[in-house]
């Protein structure tokens, strides 16, 4: 058992994030029938599909060695702005624009957030804090002054609440990033120099790696998925909301870490990612079928990622 | 000499001299100038994040930083509200036991990190996670009793001269300052410069990132507890905007995110600027609504000063550092 198991093509974070997230789901199963019907299963997918989209994103700063705290505002800055879009022009494929306009919310936050960290050498932890702030800011000044409309396009309605053979699409966009984004950093010489800038900066600079644009590059990826994520939710829920983002930041990163990547840079495969989205969608969702109140499910959350993060270390340090 | 030591101290007392700079123009246009009772109203404001602040401080000069200080601040005021009420002895017991269940958030923190070799951005936003479940649990809405004669005593002043609240913060720098330049104080600074060469000249390492964490959470309960003091009750979601604020705070007053470099003081500065300058927007009849823009773009600012080393190197790889 052992043999065959130690053959599969994962690292050992991802294997026992696996095995974690099958005993769950057998135990959850048994104790719940509901558990295994598949309408159950597609709606915890399509809850774990924008948290794997950001994710996703947050796995390239993290392994850059960095980390991006400006996903909430991100997220809300680009669906509010891609909706004011398909509400100001909202006839039929014209308003698909606000679509690329949320895209160019998140790919210019991302530039910003890079340009601090790469060109600047402000450390990320406080830079993207600030410019979180910030967006913050903007948002709630203008929300005061206009009353922007908030409608989502046909095509982030249809990606973000539709279905296809009664599976949520927005999984479908999930597996779309995420084999973007393998192919990206397993294929690409980008994916390479992300793994050596986040290794060490300056042995890659001396390689001739253009690390600072490697780092813009890198925060760039992670703006583009928090504004995928931000305008699918609000296809998802019909508009656009202020704080529609807070709850994506710390599960982001806390599914990223027990994935297995290093938050030093350099080290972490994508497969332990997409592990621990779907761990922590599993939990969050056996916690809610047994009615646990908020309190239960923030302590149970808090003590599976110490557990499951020290394993890791710990068994590093003996193996 | 003096040069040299205004020059080592340069970070901290640029922000000291933003602050008094802040703290005139604001006394200058505030309706009623320079009172007592202006001023005690302007320190009370900043003093929780003061406090909090020093707690952040003293992890990031061991090279640590503390996600949830916020959360343990939280959750002491929560238990501030159920146990600080009632006679004195009551009063007396409920703040000690306040304090050392701070002390307990932070012992906890400094074992994940030490013991179980974690690291500290993800260990203490887990442990943060479960101290805000814990703060839901014994107080699920806001509310509760603290003790109002203490209330009265800590949000007053002091013979009309000095606000109460102010003598809290140079308690917080009179009590850390010993430490300071005690073995464990010198040992959390060593370790924060090279974790390596502390190690290698004998000193108790795990010893001293695990005081600097319980330290952390004294302070933070201390901060929980003034908050309850302020509010007369308990909260449990005042956490995460606490947490950021106290990083901002130690940042603008100068202290090294990459540790072993940077002073309590500054960090209190920091926290006094951050409410002074919402208390200036107030006055100025900025509309409300872009206070929390203002307030990032200081933030913004603030954080790009240290991009003022940069023009200073010759050489590319020393920005690597």
């Amino acid at each position: 058992m052992t043999a065959v198991f130690a053959r599969l093509p994962f690292d050992v974070p991802t294997r026992s994030i696996v095995m974690a997230a099958a005993l769950l789901l057998l135990v959850g199963g048994w104790q719940y029938p509901q558990f295994f019907s598949p309408p159950y299963l597609a709606q915890q997918l399509q809850s774990g599909a924008f948290l794997g989209i950001v994710a996703a994103g947050a796995m390239v700063v993290i392994l850059l060695g960095h980390i991006d705290l400006s996903v909430p505002w991100t997220m809300t800055a680009a669906a509010t702005v891609a909706t004011a879009v398909v509400g100001l022009t909202p006839e039929v494929l014209v308003s698909e624009k606000g679509v690329l306009a949320g895209l160019a919310v998140g790919a210019a936050v991302g530039a910003v957030n890079g340009f601090g960290v790469a060109y600047l050498r402000i450390p990320s932890m406080i830079w993207t804090l600030a410019t979180n702030n910030v967006l913050m800011g903007i948002l709630v000044y203008f929300s005061g002054f206009y009353a922007l409309s908030s409608r989502p396009s046909p095509l982030m309605s249809m990606l973000g609440s539709g279905r296809m053979f009664s599976i949520p699409n927005v999984v479908f966009v999930w597996v779309a990033v995420s084999l973007i984004l393998l192919f990206i950093l397993r294929s690409t010489t980008l994916g390479r120099r992300i793994y050596m800038v986040g290794t060490h900066e300056p042995a890659a600079y001396l390689s001739g790696v253009n690390s600072r644009g490697v780092l813009v590059a890198g925060f760039v990826i992670a703006g583009i998925c928090s504004a995928m994520a931000g305008m699918l939710l609000a296809g998802y829920a019909g508009q656009s909301y202020q704080r529609m983002g807070d709850t994506y930041l710390l599960p982001g990163i806390a599914a990223v870490v027990l994935g297995g990547t290093s938050l030093f840079g350099g080290r972490g495969n994508y497969s332990g990612t997409v592990a621990g989205v779907m761990l922590l969608t599993l939990m969050a969702s056996i916690l809610s079928i047994m009615q646990a109140p908020e309190a239960a499910k923030q302590i149970v959350y808090g003590v599976v990622v110490i557990t499951m993060v020290g394993f890791y270390s710990l068994r590093e340090r003996y193996s | 000499m003096i040069i040299r030591t205004l020059r080592a101290h340069m970070r901290p007392l640029t922000a000291w001299a933003v602050l008094a700079f802040l703290i005139v123009y604001y006394l200058s246009i505030h309706p009623r100038g320079l009172s007592i009772g202006v001023l005690t109203a302007w320190s009370n404001q900043g003093t929780a994040l003061a406090l909090l602040a020093v707690g952040q401080t003293i992890v990031v000069l061991s090279r640590g930083i503390d996600l949830s200080i916020g959360p343990i601040m939280a959750l002491t005021n929560c238990m501030a509200s159920h146990l600080v009420n009632g006679g004195p002895v009551e009063v007396a017991i409920g703040m000690i036991l306040v304090i050392a269940t701070g002390a307990a958030c932070g012992l906890l923190n400094g074992l994940v990190i030490v013991i179980g070799r974690m690291q500290a951005i993800i260990a203490t936003l887990a442990t943060g996670t479960i101290f805000s479940g814990i703060a839901l649990i014994i107080r699920p809405i806001p509310g509760g009793d603290i003790s109002e004669g203490l209330s009265d005593f800590f949000s007053g002043d002091f013979g009309g001269l000095v606000p109460m609240s102010l003598i809290v913060i140079l308690g917080a720098i009179a009590a850390w300052y010993p430490i300071r330049k005690s073995v464990l104080g010198r040992t959390i600074v060593a370790v924060g410069s090279s974790e390596s060469a502390a190690y290698a000249s004998g000193l108790r390492v795990k010893r001293a990132k695990i005081g600097a964490y319980v330290l952390a959470g004294v302070f933070a309960s201390l901060s929980g507890l003034f908050v309850g003091f302020q509010t007369l009750s308990g909260d449990p979601s005042i956490g995460l905007s606490y947490t950021l604020n106290s990083i901002a705070a130690v940042v603008i007053g100068g202290t090294a995110l990459t540790g072993g470099a940077g002073s309590i003081a500054g960090s209190i500065a920091g926290a006094l600027i951050l409410r002074t300058i919402g208390n200036l927007l107030f006055f100025n009849d900025i509309e409300p609504l872009a206070q929390p823009l203002f307030e990032g773009l200081v933030l913004l600012v603030a954080v790009s000063f240290g991009a003022a080393r940069l023009l200073r190197m010759t050489s590319r790889m020393e920005a690597f550092q």
